[in-house]
């Protein structure tokens, strides 16, 4: 048996990142399909005096739960003449046409059924479907979730982190329970850090629905999110809800003054067995007007936990911006996704978030993991706090506002301890377990729960249940908080239980500003209307957003590059041309002067030295000239040529880049030329100057040799841009060649 | 029809209070510190929820409004009613009576009529899709 032939570079591509993932053909009856199933209704919409007796393709008497919900709350009738009449061709069109205000579109799509919106949906690529998110997002100026966790479930731990992420600009933190008993110290752990970190931050703890709602009337939480909704009747009941009982739910948040956010996305009814052959966007849209229905002002979505999913199929990724838009046209606040692992490759994950990143959400995460994936216990981020920086820089990059900003590292370090005393004040005062300075100070320096010291599970979980049937509350808090001398968290969190009495936040898109000024759609609606209108990245946040820690001034590039003019260099009148067989090197305007050091940090000196050498070694005289009418590399090396008795000249700029070069040839012709100047040692300079005399005797040599280091000109192109600027300053139009005598002789 | 209230209420509503009845002005960090403040401070009342409601119907959310207007009747259902309610609604949790005797109750106990009108329509749907308490 003979077995095929391999192709190396197949077996590399196996070895890939992305050859991890999975990925599946369509299968529209197991609903493996993302907006086209076969199986996917027409719209169609009949309105019976007042009633709709007739939606996609379904009569009346054959709704089932979820139908008879979007027939009785879905649907705006007063616009769904029009908007079922609207070819959905036209209203993709005035989605992404900036002479079309959103509130038009808006209009038009609370009058579409389920089909109609997917088939609006169907007319966009990804580029029209950003262009039309940027208009319909709810809120003006952009802003992002994160997760913060532990595996250790350390209360000091989470405070801090809560208080970085707060720090960091993240409008809510997100956490979750390890052992589902914790909630309400987790709860109260990140309520405390977000609080230390900037006040008005919004907290929630995704936990089983009766006790997400208990945690929010102990004033634990601030907002929900985990609503879940799903787009078939089979999965919904298997979700354990209905429609009714979470619109109720939603009411029994707002009576308490709570936010509320609903969850659903692609592929969940798949996941669950319950897709009824539909595409997963068709069921999406209908999870949509469920939470519009119920009168939700926003929804978490973009496939979320079920995401590999979608990402395995065909079109999936564009299926998942398809969902956040659906929102977002249905005036939903639109937290979208990006949340849960989704490849295992950087350039897949990071190409997936552009479309929500670049034309920004009113939540571009729904939870971004600000601590490190071991310690997610959402699963583990696609994002997480090892990509902070990269995000940074992402947002420096291309000049957008996606919600975070770079800190300093010893800010970063005050507000963890702060945070983490804080929660240590509130164990002490309520008598919990005690937080020790000792987990104070791993807490304040950790970057995983790795670094902190167990604690005894058993004690906390005692702690965390006698809170939660205690009647202490957001006072009691407060109270603990001023105890231990945190007056200012103690303000903060109080304000937060202020801010539940005026209600303001419950409108869709709403956060708080650090000043407590609510943004929500009524007061900060997005008013994008083309270019010069809408949200910008400018002012005093665009400094903000780019003043990353990392980034020196032009001034510091070149510093370590200049000092005392190297002392053996004497210029000793004007260049004569030579007679003899000879090398002549000459140097661009600033060598040994005004510069000092090649770009790799090689002393002037000792790289004429090198090549000195190498010319003695082969016998002949190197004689050195200084150019003074060009700093350009080529040019000094024909006037070297020139000046030359053998007609062989070597170029050296400052920086280091070298060239050989011989009289009469062009002027961007060489015999071997090294633009790679970081990668040239003294040994390779020596050789560079045996070659040139080489050539002076007539000889024809093997040309020296340069690994290519691939990454040079990336690491080195700014310090290669002002070396190079320094040594174009040195240039004197007028100045003719001077002849350089070098304080030195070889030792061969 | 009266004039929509002006947004947001924390800055522009002299007349804001909480469910207690004290006004918003007067929910002062020392308040809290010296034990003044009580629960019953820090929750909202069912007329700002209203006043929400009024602003989301104006700023064209109509399912909003009815979400707020619900959430108004319900500022008066306790804690652990509320949770009992909630719970009730689930899936196969209560009888077709069970969830008409809720609706009786939120009407006539607490004045919940819209929300009332909600469960006996639930009840109805439920019915209709076999969600309710199967018996044993």
């Amino acid at each position: 048996m003979t077995s095929e032939p391999r192709s190396r570079r197949f077996e590399a591509l196996e070895q890939r990142d992305i050859n991890k993932e999975t990925y599946v053909t369509e299968w529209a009856e197991a609903g493996l399909s993302v907006v086209d199933s076969p199986y996917d209704p027409a719209p169609s919409l009949r309105i019976d005096a007042g009633r709709v007796v007739e939606l996609d393709g379904k009569s009346e008497a054959d709704f089932d739960l979820i139908d008879r919900f979007i027939a009785a709350y879905g649907i705006d009738l007063s616009a769904a003449d029009e908007a079922m009449a609207t070819p959905a061709r036209q209203i993709a069109r005035m989605l992404i046409d900036i002479n079309v205000p959103a509130a038009d579109v808006r209009r038009l799509a609370h009058g579409c059924t389920p089909a109609k919106l997917v088939d609006v949906i169907r007319q966009m690529n990804v580029l029209e479907m950003m262009m039309g998110l940027a208009k319909m997002r709810v809120r003006r100026t952009p802003a992002n979730q994160a997760h913060v966790t532990n595996w250790r479930e350390h209360p000091a731990l989470l405070a801090a982190d809560a208080a970085e992420a707060a720090l960091r600009g993240f409008a809510e933190v997100e956490t979750t329970v390890r052992v589902a008993r914790m909630a309400p110290l987790d709860a109260l752990a990140v309520l405390i850090g977000v609080q230390s970190g900037r006040g008005g931050v919004l907290t929630q703890c995704a936990v089983e629905e009766q006790l997400g709602l208990r945690l929010a009337i102990k004033g634990l939480t601030s907002y929900a999110e985990t609503l879940s909704v799903y787009g078939t009747e089979r999965s919904f009941v298997d979700g354990d809800d209905t429609p009714y009982s979470k619109a109720f739910l939603n009411a029994a948040y707002a009576s308490r003054g709570v936010k509320v956010r609903f969850t659903s996305g692609t592929g969940s009814e798949a996941l669950m067995g319950h897709a009824e052959q539909k595409s997963m966007l068709y069921l999406e849209a209908r999870c949509l007007l469920v939470t519009r229905g119920a009168g939700s002002q926003g929804v978490q979505n973009g496939s979320i936990s079920c995401i590999a999913l979608p990402e395995a199929l065909p079109g999936g990724v564009r299926a998942v911006l398809a969902e956040n838009l659906l929102a977002a046209m249905l005036g939903l606040e639109v937290a979208s996704g990006n949340d849960a692992l989704a490849s295992h490759s950087q350039i897949r994950k990071t190409a997936k978030l552009m479309l929500q990143f670049i034309p920004g959400t009113d939540f571009i995460f729904s939870g971004y993991s600000a601590v490190p994936k071991q310690d997610n216990m959402f699963g583990g981020g696609n994002f997480d706090a090892d990509d902070l920086d990269d995000y940074n820089v992402l947002q420096r990059d291309m000049q957008i506002d996606g919600g975070l900003r770079p800190i300093r590292e010893t800010d970063a370090l005050d507000i963890r301890r702060k945070g983490a005393r804080a929660i240590q004040a509130v164990y002490r005062a309520l008598d919990f377990p005690p937080i020790t300075d000792a987990e104070i100070d791993a807490a304040v320096t950790a970057h995983n729960s790795d670094d902190l010291p167990a604690r005894d599970l058993v004690l906390d979980l005692r702690a965390a249940d006698a809170f939660l049937a205690s009647d202490a509350d957001l006072l009691t808090i407060v109270r603990a908080l001023h105890a231990g001398d945190f007056d200012e968290v103690a303000r903060n969190v109080l304000e937060m239980g202020r801010q539940r009495v005026a209600g303001d936040y419950l409108h869709p898109a709403a956060i708080f500003d650090g000043d407590f000024r609510v943004q929500s759609s009524i007061n900060d609606a997005n008013d994008y209307a083309g270019p010069g209108t809408g949200y910008r990245l400018d002012g005093t946040r665009w400094q903000a957003v780019q003043a990353i820690p990392q980034a020196k001034s032009p001034h510091d590039f070149i510093a370590d590059r200049t000092g005392t003019p190297a002392q053996r260099l004497a210029e000793a009148g004007e260049a004569r041309a030579g007679t003899d067989i000879e090398v002549v090197i000459g140097v661009a305007p600033a060598f040994g002067t005004a510069l000092i050091k090649t770009i790799g940090g090689l002393d002037h000196e000792a790289v004429l030295e090198a090549i000195l050498t190498g010319i003695a070694k082969e016998g002949l005289i190197g004689r050195v000239v200084k150019v003074y009418h060009t700093s350009d590399c080529a040019a000094v090396g024909h006037v070297a040529a020139r000046l030359s008795g053998s007609g062989i000249g070597i170029g050296l700029q400052s920086r280091g880049t070298t060239v050989v070069t011989k009289r009469g040839l062009a002027p961007l012709n060489n015999l071997e030329l090294f633009p790679q100047s970081p990668s040239l040692t003294l040994a390779l300079y020596e050789q560079i100057g045996r070659n040139a005399a080489r050539y002076a005797k007539g000889e024809a040599p093997s040309p020296v040799g340069v690994k290519v280091d691939n990454t040079a000109r990336l690491r080195l192109i700014v310090k290669t841009a002002l070396l190079h600027r320094r040594e174009t300053e040195e240039v004197r139009a007028d100045q003719p060649p001077v002849e350089l005598r070098f304080d030195w002789e070889p030792t061969l | 029809m009266s004039d929509i209230p002006c947004y947001p209420l924390a800055e522009n509503d002299a007349d804001l209070k909480a469910a207690s009845g004290r006004a918003y002005a007067d929910i002062t960090f020392e308040a809290a510190i010296s034990g003044e403040l009580t629960a019953d401070d820090l929750r909202i009342d069912a007329e700002t929820l209203r006043k929400q409601a009024q602003i989301a119907r104006a700023a064209g959310n109509a399912q909003m409004a009815a979400n707020l207007l619900r959430a108004a009747e319900l500022t008066v259902v306790p804690n652990d009613e509320l949770l009992k309610m909630y719970d009730l609604l689930r899936p196969q949790r209560a009888s077709y009576d069970t969830l008409r005797a809720l609706a009786e109750r939120l009407e006539t106990l607490y004045g919940a009529v819209e929300t009332a009108r909600f469960v006996r329509e639930a009840a109805d749907v439920y019915r209709d899709r076999g969600l309710l308490k199967r018996e044993v």
